[in-house]
């Protein structure tokens, strides 16, 4: 088929492209992958039993306003990387700024607490199944950021994989946080972005294989 | 000065190219067509400079690039700037074939490529020009027929889908998968 042929080809019939094509995928995509961590969470853990008295406290919805800043800041970078050449300036702000409030969070609560308070404000009671726990809610977030971005046109595979693993990992601490009972900022500020890594670390690796289109 | 008038030549270049896609993209078919007419010429430059050492592969690049910029065509945000967009895309492509070659050529023996010159002559059977009408044959009919009738014969979706008995939904289905079976085709043989 020579080129002239092919141009024509694609032009005829071509129609018009609906509106906002993108949004509409990323729509289905992550409401799908959050509905999914969700039923998940709701089978295998369930939302912690004093959920009613804890949404009283003001250390509840710091974590909260983390999560889910954290998880909207983590939405930037994946939109960003699944169009073509679009710019990535500004990422790194979007996704530090949340991460630097709860550091500097968890600084001051470590310097003002007393030395003997220190590790179990750290290690919690859940340290050791945490990230292991936020990483396994990511799992269907991850299929479905994948799906998303699959659909789009990523050009930077291993970027574009870490990005939607890092999504993945940020919804799924969202969801997580419903179930677990830790409040402390020094916490959340390693276990849970430990929890995120996971699936970032995984997109990476699997990214060039997983979305080339 | 003269350098000004260069941008100010590219600019109004890539101003132009923009306006055809966004009426092509609103659904205007002539404009849709000039648009993908003058692109396949900036493909053709652009990949030419890139694939200087392999100048067999670059109208098949440029074919593949002009399916995946159809096939990618919802992901062009107005607001960017269009060539940021195609060359990424036409990067994308030229590293994706580049990567086919050497993966294909650790297989077979490195030291046919690493000559270059030489194997020119040789090189010819194994890149005959890809025949995208060939590899359309080798689709599944409810994504050949669809091609066939609407892009290649210029039907109507209701003519279409009165044709081959397929609903028009499917119709329309057909033709994007299709569209996107043929760039996984052309990902896979080469």
């Amino acid at each position: 088929m020579r080129t002239d042929d092919l141009v024509t080809m694609l032009a005829t019939g071509a129609g018009a492209v609906p509106p906002h094509p993108v949004a509409r995928r990323y729509v289905i995509g992550l409401g799908a992958g959050t509905l999914g961590a969700a039923v998940l969470m709701a089978m295998l853990l369930g939302p912690r039993p004093d959920l009613a008295a804890a949404i009283a406290l003001p250390m509840f919805w710091v974590k909260t306003g983390f999560v889910v800043s954290f998880a909207a800041a983590s939405l930037f970078p994946v939109w960003r990387l699944s169009r073509p050449g679009a710019s990535l300036a500004w990422v790194s702000s979007v996704l530090g700024a949340p991460v630097i409030a709860i550091w500097l969070l968890a600084a001051v609560v470590l310097i003002r607490s007393d030395a003997t308070q220190r590790e179990v404000l750290f290690f919690g009671s859940s340290w050791n199944a945490c990230p292991f726990l936020i990483a396994f809610l990511s799992a269907p977030v991850f299929v479905a950021a994948v799906w998303t971005m699959k659909g789009l046109a990523p050009t930077r595979l291993r970027l574009a994989g870490g990005a939607a693993g890092l999504l993945s990992g940020a919804v799924g601490a969202m969801v997580y946080s419903v179930h677990c009972t830790e409040m402390a900022a020094p916490f959340i500020a390693f276990w849970y972005m430990a929890g995120m890594l996971i699936p970032t670390a995984v997109g990476a690796l699997l990214g060039p294989r997983l979305l080339r289109w | 000065m003269q350098r000004m008038q260069e941008t100010d030549r590219l600019n109004a270049g890539e101003e132009k190219l923009r306006n055809l896609l966004l009426l092509g993209l609103a659904g205007d078919e002539p404009a849709y067509h000039a648009f993908l007419q003058e692109l396949s010429a900036h493909l053709r430059a652009f990949l030419r400079k890139r694939l200087a050492r392999l100048p067999d592969e670059v109208e098949d690049l440029v074919q593949e690039s002009l399916l995946a910029v159809h096939n990618q065509r919802h992901t062009y945000d107005a607001g960017q700037p269009l060539t940021a967009w195609i060359h990424a895309i036409a990067k994308y492509k030229l590293i994706d074939l580049l990567r086919r070659r050497a993966r294909r050529d650790l297989l077979t023996d490195p030291l046919d490529d690493e000559l270059g010159l030489a194997s020119a002559s040789d090189a010819e059977a194994a890149d005959a020009r890809r025949d995208l009408g060939k590899l359309l044959t080798q689709l599944p009919e409810r994504q050949r027929l669809p091609i066939v009738h609407m892009k290649l014969e210029g039907l109507s979706v209701a003519e279409t889908s009165r044709l081959t008995g397929m609903s028009e939904s499917a119709v329309k289905v057909g033709v994007h998968r299709g569209l996107k079976a043929l760039a996984a085709m052309i990902r896979k043989d080469a």
